[in-house]
């Protein structure tokens, strides 16, 4: 559908009278562009050359020295697994729950708006106070959860148990990310047509069954998109949410490839390595992107 | 020109200065990390000097917390954008001391500025800390303070034990623990900070070396010594407690406090500065000197300074240091620091201070107060416990405490906890001292 719409507006060209204008019009993107992506891009591609003190009185270029002793670094390699387990995890958490509480929401009838509210809400959490949320909830000291959960026997201690940090993590992330993702799949949903449904129903199609045929393939371009979205969140958005909550331990079991650019620079002082970090870090979301467009998008149906 | 114009000009000029002189009184920008009662502190203090006189005005800002007030200051000196005075951590001391020219010496403000300072009013322990190897203070001493021992009598009693006498060496902690642990209480025994009080306070307190150069005071390269047997041989009791429960492990920094304060763990190693906390949770609470190892050669020696320190940027002018020395100075005055020492739990940093409130009889009526000055001063330092000086002290003990929870948590043994640490933060030293050779 999307893409019939776009090929017949390329058709449809619009021609501007005056040559200026669009440049004009799209001036304020390029500049924001420029200040806030390719700017800083730069400079950390500049800086992973260089090795500096951490007040900048002195910097010597060191060459790639920095990328190599970043990937001679096995903690790098740690984090690397772990950033694959926490994108994998909250990727497949938030979008399997928010498709079922978008299809359960589908089908309520009465105060289906309220309902809605409610789940699209936790969207406007800051990352930061999402996790303070969960902390209070599963503290070892403090938490009610965790007091609920040492009560039924549960040797709750995600302090030192690096499974159950992170899979708090995963959680906090992902809880945030639902309400995206089911703003998304309600809109998916209505934009599936009726009758489409109301015929399978008529062959003696079950619910499950016109889920899987129907519905599901039908929603392959909406979970395509937020699969790239939510990959990205989990890469990038998630900082605050393990700031907050383990501080990337214990033992560096939650410290994602973000954290550890941030722990690297702004703890360590090592501006040069955190730098090298972050270039990785581009390279390696510019590939998964290419990735996922290529070699998913083909399997995704457009209708 | 006639005589009356003459006049007229003349005054008019020095009615504009005098006016100029009036508005133009030069701001001090003060970045530091104190919270609640503490912040209320400062903010007193800076008011109280620019009342006190006309020519600067102290501008106290709160950047957050220590780690935060440090990244800001290292980042607003890049910027160009540094503040005058900043309070720096004493896990920063080193990275401070490693900053060259971008730090200008205490000693020196104090000479230019014509203000008199003797750092021998100082407490010995804690100008030491802050002085270079030749004995020229770096920063002043702003707010320090010791890790002691908390418990719980009601805990103590429970158990059958002396609610008056703490344990005094680390068996006898540990058999304590054990004791109240069996005695059906839900955890005998926590620690805050335990690179702070578990290696460097550990160290010196034993009178054991915690790296080599005298713990990095005279080198920019030292290498660790944290895995000598008596360090294993403490690590591997904490983590067989912890994995029967007698000991539990709350966090990096101070979040086992919170075990103590809410009654689950009946013993608790902390900051002196984590009394006002204590008394706040309003548990029946008794403190002790921090335990030692009696077969430890000078055990007891004496503890190291904690706490923050003030520094001064370097590249303002002449007249903004005269403002800074001026208000050190004032910091300086006895008065100033009874009551400092009296109202934020940190110790007194000068002898004047200390000896003006143990005759006022704070210490009768406070029982406690007076521990930490005691472990600080009780014997001349010697190489192991002037302190420890790291030029990336924070990221040392990022490591070591990655080491202590993967032991903690039963993955590794306490030889091979602490040989990696020692491994680990002697590359990451021998690293950074590259980058600061190559700035000095």
């Amino acid at each position: 559908m999307r893409r019939n719409q776009t090929q017949e507006s390329m058709r449809q060209r619009v021609h501007f009278p005056n040559k200026l204008l669009p440049y004009l019009l799209l001036a304020p993107q390029i500049a924001i562009t420029l200040v806030f992506f390719f700017w800083p891009a730069y400079q950390a591609l500049e800086q992973s050359l260089y090795r500096e003190d951490a007040f900048g009185l002195s910097s010597e270029f060191v060459g790639l020295e920095n990328f190599v002793l970043v990937l001679e670094d096995p903690n790098y390699v740690n984090s690397l697994e772990v950033t694959a387990i926490f994108s994998l995890g909250v990727a497949v958490l938030a979008m399997a729950a928010a498709l079922l509480l978008a299809v359960m929401a589908d089908r309520v009838v009465r105060g289906r708006g309220f309902y809605r509210t409610m789940l699209i809400w936790p969207y406007a959490v800051a990352p930061a106070i999402a996790g303070m949320l969960w902390l209070f909830l599963f503290n070892p000291s403090m938490g009610t959860l965790a007091y609920l959960l040492r009560r039924a026997g549960v040797p709750w201690d995600p302090v030192l148990a690096g499974d159950q940090a992170m899979a708090l993590v995963i959680f906090a992330a992902a809880w945030k990310q639902i309400s995206y993702n089911f703003i998304f799949f309600v809109a998916g949903l209505q934009a599936i047509p009726r009758s489409l449904i109301e015929a399978a129903a008529i062959d003696g199609a079950g619910p499950a069954r016109r889920f899987w045929t129907i519905v599901f393939p039908l929603l392959s371009p909406i979970s395509f998109y937020l699969l790239v979205v939510n990959t990205v969140y989990a890469f990038f958005d998630t900082f605050g949410i393990i700031h907050a909550v383990t501080g990337g331990g214990p033992a560096k079991a939650t410290e994602t490839l973000v954290y550890k650019v941030f722990n690297d620079g702004y703890v360590n002082l090592d501006l040069g390595g955190s730098s090298a970090q972050s270039v990785i870090l581009m390279a390696i979301v510019i590939c998964l992107t290419v990735v996922q467009f290529r070699y998913v998008e083909s399997k995704v149906h457009y209708g | 020109m006639t005589q009356t114009t003459k006049l007229l000009a003349a005054s008019a000029a020095a009615l504009f200065a005098s006016v100029g002189a009036a508005h133009a009184a030069t701001d001090l920008q003060w970045w530091h990390a104190m919270e609640g009662a503490n912040n209320e502190v400062v903010e007193t203090l800076a008011k109280e000097f620019n009342e006190s006189q006309k020519d600067y005005r102290v501008v106290p800002v709160y950047k957050g917390k220590y780690p935060d007030v440090l990244q800001a200051g290292i980042a607003a000196f890049r910027a160009r954008q540094a503040p005058h005075i900043i309070q720096v951590f004493d896990v920063g001391t080193g990275v401070m001391m490693g900053a060259g020219k971008a730090v200008k010496p205490v000693a020196e403000v104090m000479k230019e500025g014509g203000v008199p300072f003797d750092p021998k009013a100082y407490l010995p322990g804690i100008t030491g800390y802050y002085s270079t190897s030749k004995g020229e203070l770096l920063s002043f001493p702003f707010n320090s303070s010791s890790p002691i021992l908390y418990y719980n009598k009601k805990a103590f009693r429970q158990a059958g034990l002396d609610e008056n006498k703490p344990p005094k060496t680390w068996p006898e902690l540990f058999e304590t623990a054990l004791k109240l642990k069996s005695a059906g209480w839900p955890c005998g025994y926590t620690s805050t900070w335990l690179t702070w009080i578990h290696l460097e306070n550990f160290s010196a307190w034993n009178n054991q070396p915690y790296a080599t150069d005298a713990n990095g005071l005279n080198s920019l390269e030292p290498k660790l010594q944290i895995n000598r047997p008596i360090n294993v041989k403490h690590f591997q009791t904490l983590a067989n407690l912890q994995r029967d429960g007698v000991f539990q492990y709350g966090g990096r920094t101070s979040e086992a406090k919170t075990k103590f304060t809410s009654g689950e763990c009946a013993i608790l190693t902390e900051s002196s500065g984590g009394l006002g906390d204590v008394i706040k949770s309003g548990i029946e609470y008794g403190t002790g000197s921090l335990p030692y190892y009696p077969d430890a050669q000078g055990a007891p020696q004496n503890t190291t300074p904690g706490g923050a320190s003030l520094w001064v940027f370097g590249g303002k002018t002449a007249d903004e240091y005269r403002g800074i020395a001026r208000f050190f100075g004032f910091l300086s005055q006895t008065p100033i620091q009874v009551r400092l020492h009296q109202a934020s739990g940190y110790l007194p940093v000068t002898l004047a201070a200390y000896e003006e409130t143990k005759k006022s009889g704070f210490y009768e009526k406070n029982p406690g107060r007076e521990t930490p000055i005691l472990q600080m001063m009780g014997k001349e330092p010697t190489d192991n416990s002037r302190g420890v000086r790291l030029v990336n002290m924070p990221q040392v003990r990022e490591i070591q405490n990655e080491e202590f929870e993967a032991l903690l948590a039963g993955k590794q043994d306490a030889k091979t906890a602490l040989d990696k640490a020692v491994e680990r933060s002697n590359a990451a030293i021998s690293q950074a001292a590259r980058t600061i050779k190559a700035s000095q």
